[in-house]
């Protein structure tokens, strides 16, 4: 689904990637852990495009396709969602309106016809309800005085409707209780399936008692120092990080 | 400097033409207009006032006021082009300042009533004019240049005069269209007088028939008596080298309210002007705007609130987008008298800047004798925020759709206000329309 290979990015001019490689393959969840300030958020914001974010060197293919050149439009259209760890308020445009634009333009582009008003309607409604939503939210401007919750929700809505083949899920567990962990949860779990991909960026554990991953990586000062199974997950619950920052060897 | 002079000679020549073919009650008031008018100078950029607006494109240009130029029709369909959808309206059309009653519809109102035009009424030398809208008290403490040279040539404009608790029910939509003629001056002067409890919503339209060079000089006089309300929406989209200018002066009493929305699309030039006098307690004036520029554009906002009495209400609110080389002015003043306590005045101007050589003007002051109010102000300059592009754009939505959503997004506050559903919708299609934005 997605190889990423030597990936070096820089935010204005200090590199935060190092070398990235990593390869996700269709039906597989992988979580992606570290310490702060590793470069986790950096990793999911240059997959999706952020022109913060300037690649130096390295490759993402993503299902067959380069797509280091492409703008975040054109990533999302191919099939990459990011569920934002801070989703943005943006008043003046409904959360319903928002998500037609998009899905139009993301059907258009895999050459399938628009939905009737009726047909979106009834999808939506049906996305809505494994998240638990009011349908009120969804007429509400996009995310304008939703609680931390409430965006963090709409995110996953989102990913239903828009159904990509990789989800990358950043800090998604942060400001969550647990009843909306667990929601949360079950939305991600509904959208996953044999043929997509799901990339879970997180400092905790706990999101990954919900969201099963099948490998786990760990990511420290711009660089995957550790990969793992689920176990390795529940290693870093019990010890935290210090040990393999421990294991790594000084870098210059 | 010889230009101005040149051009001021020109319409005071011009005013000896049009005076010999104007005998009506009003033309004790247009002598004394122009009079005024030989004593003052236009403005140049000296003037406080017109400071941060470069009008030498306007005075350079002789324009013929249209009372002395043959007379101009439009087609039906081109008025039936700014028709609203579905929306039920009493329609005057006026061709260069001039009423047209064959392109006007629904003109038949009950006696007490007066909604129409100025020259008709004026034409059957009626009595109420008058006094009604307070004739011999015009023009006392009047210095505005344009203003004066409107007023010299007084001679049509759209007129309504609503009586005691008079309800209507539909708007009136004043569609005012500058024909194909180059160099034309139009200069509408419209009185608006609602006694106590009366109500009434009036869509003011300016347009042009071809990209002429035109100057449409405007006064609008509106005086709100107690309990009633107005809701006014001016839209300027006239012929991108037009020049448009308007000076408006409110007027409310006890317990009125008032909404007005200047919306400002087409023009080289334009330059509003809103005084309110709020000579009551507990008025409410909301005063909204937006503007929208591209190429080299002028669009200068300059609103002055006056508080005179105790618990009373003040909101403005003025949004600019400016693109390419436009430059976005808004001035606002707020004067709340010692006697004017309890006064609620907040003030806002928001611009976004979608090029590097988009220029924003902002310059609120405030000016308060009493001691017990609560006025704010702020302005604001930015570019789209990048994050909420992104974010958009994160969904698969193309970049100019996206900033489409975004600017869509920061006039909300101002669309959101007008209350006609049509309206509305018209006013975002222009608005894409204008920024060659595509629409969703």
């Amino acid at each position: 689904m997605i190889k990423i290979k030597n990936l070096h990015a820089n935010v204005e001019g200090t590199e935060i990637l190092k070398g990235i490689n990593l390869t996700v393959n269709r039906g597989e969840v992988h979580a992606i852990m570290g310490p702060n300030g590793s470069g986790k958020s950096t990793l999911a914001n240059v997959l999706a495009g952020h022109s913060a974010y300037e690649v130096t060197e390295g490759e993402i293919i993503f299902d067959g396709k380069n797509i280091i050149e492409m703008e975040p439009d054109e990533r999302a259209r191919e099939g990459l969602f990011l569920a934002f760890q801070y989703p943005i308020e943006i008043p003046g445009v409904s959360n319903s309106i928002f998500l037609r634009t998009a899905l139009d333009e993301i059907r258009k582009h895999k050459g399938e016809p628009e939905l009737t008003p009726k047909e979106f309607l009834s999808l939506l409604k049906e996305k809505a309800q494994i998240l638990g939503m009011d349908t009120s939210l969804i007429n509400r401007a996009l995310n304008q005085g939703f609680s931390g919750g409430e965006k963090k929700r709409n995110e996953i809505l989102q990913l239903l409707m828009l159904n990509p083949k990789l989800a990358i899920l950043d800090e998604t567990d942060s400001g969550l209780d647990i009843d909306a962990l667990r929601i949360v949860s079950e939305g991600v779990n509904a959208y996953k399936s044999k043929d997509n991909a799901v990339i879970v960026v997180t400092h905790y554990q706990r999101l990954l008692d919900y969201i099963v991953p099948d490998f786990v990586h760990v990511l420290y000062k711009g660089r995957i120092v550790k990969s793992g199974t689920k176990d390795l997950a529940l290693e870093l619950e019990e010890r935290g990080y210090d040990w393999i920052i421990k294991e790594q060897p000084e870098t210059v | 400097m010889k230009n101005r002079i040149d051009n001021q000679k020109w319409y005071v020549d011009n005013f000896n033409l049009f005076k010999s073919s104007n005998k009506n009650v009003f033309s004790t008031l247009s002598n004394k207009a122009i009079e005024k008018f030989k004593t003052l100078e236009f403005p140049t950029k000296k003037d406080e006032e017109w400071k941060y607006i470069n009008i030498n494109p306007l005075l350079k240009n002789n324009f013929l006021p249209s009372s002395l130029s043959a007379n101009s029709s439009v087609n039906l369909e081109t008025i039936e082009e700014y028709t609203l959808d579905n929306l039920d309206v009493y329609r005057f059309v006026f061709v260069n300042g001039i009423f047209n009653s064959e392109l006007s519809t629904g003109l038949d109102f009950g006696k007490d009533i007066i909604a129409g035009s100025l020259s008709n009424l004026l034409n059957k030398n009626d009595t109420r004019l008058e006094k009604l809208f307070d004739i011999k008290n015009k023009l006392q403490k009047d210095n505005n240049i344009f203003n004066l040279l409107n007023t010299a040539f007084l001679h049509d404009g759209f007129l309504l005069y609503l009586p005691k608790g008079t309800i209507i029910d539909k708007p009136f939509h004043v569609i005012n269209i500058s024909t194909g003629n180059n160099k034309l001056l139009n200069q509408p002067h419209n009185l608006i007088h609602l006694e106590s409890n009366s109500k009434a919503e009036i869509i003011f339209e300016y347009v042009s028939e071809k990209a002429t060079e035109h100057f449409t000089n405007i006064v609008t006089e509106i005086s709100v008596d107690e309990n009633a309300n107005l809701n006014v929406y001016k839209i300027q989209n006239e012929s991108p080298n037009a020049f448009h200018i308007e000076n408006s002066n409110i007027l409310q009493k006890n317990s009125s309210v008032v909404k007005h929305f200047s919306l400002s699309f087409g023009a080289l030039i334009t330059r509003n002007n809103i005084n309110a006098e709020l000579d009551g307690e507990n008025v409410e004036n909301n005063l909204y705007g937006l503007y929208l520029g591209n190429k080299n554009q002028q669009i200068d906002n300059h609103t002055f609130i006056e508080h005179i009495k105790p618990n009373s209400n003040s909101n403005e609110l003025y949004k600019g987008i400016l693109d390419d080389d436009a430059k976005g002015i808004f001035s606002g003043k707020i004067l709340v008298q010692k006697e004017a306590q309890k006064t609620n005045a907040f003030q806002s101007n928001k611009s976004v800047l979608l090029s590097n050589k988009a220029i924003s003007d902002s310059k609120p002051q405030l000016e308060i004798y009493a001691d017990d109010v609560k006025c704010s102000h702020g302005a604001t300059v930015g570019k789209l925020d990048q994050e909420a592009l992104f974010y958009i754009r994160s969904r698969g939505v193309p970049l100019e759709l996206a900033r489409s959503m975004l600017i869509r997004a920061f006039i909300d506050d101002v669309v959101k206000e007008i209350s006609i559903e049509q309206l509305r919708e018209k006013i975002n299609h222009t608005i894409f329309q204008h920024l060659k934005r595509v629409e969703f």
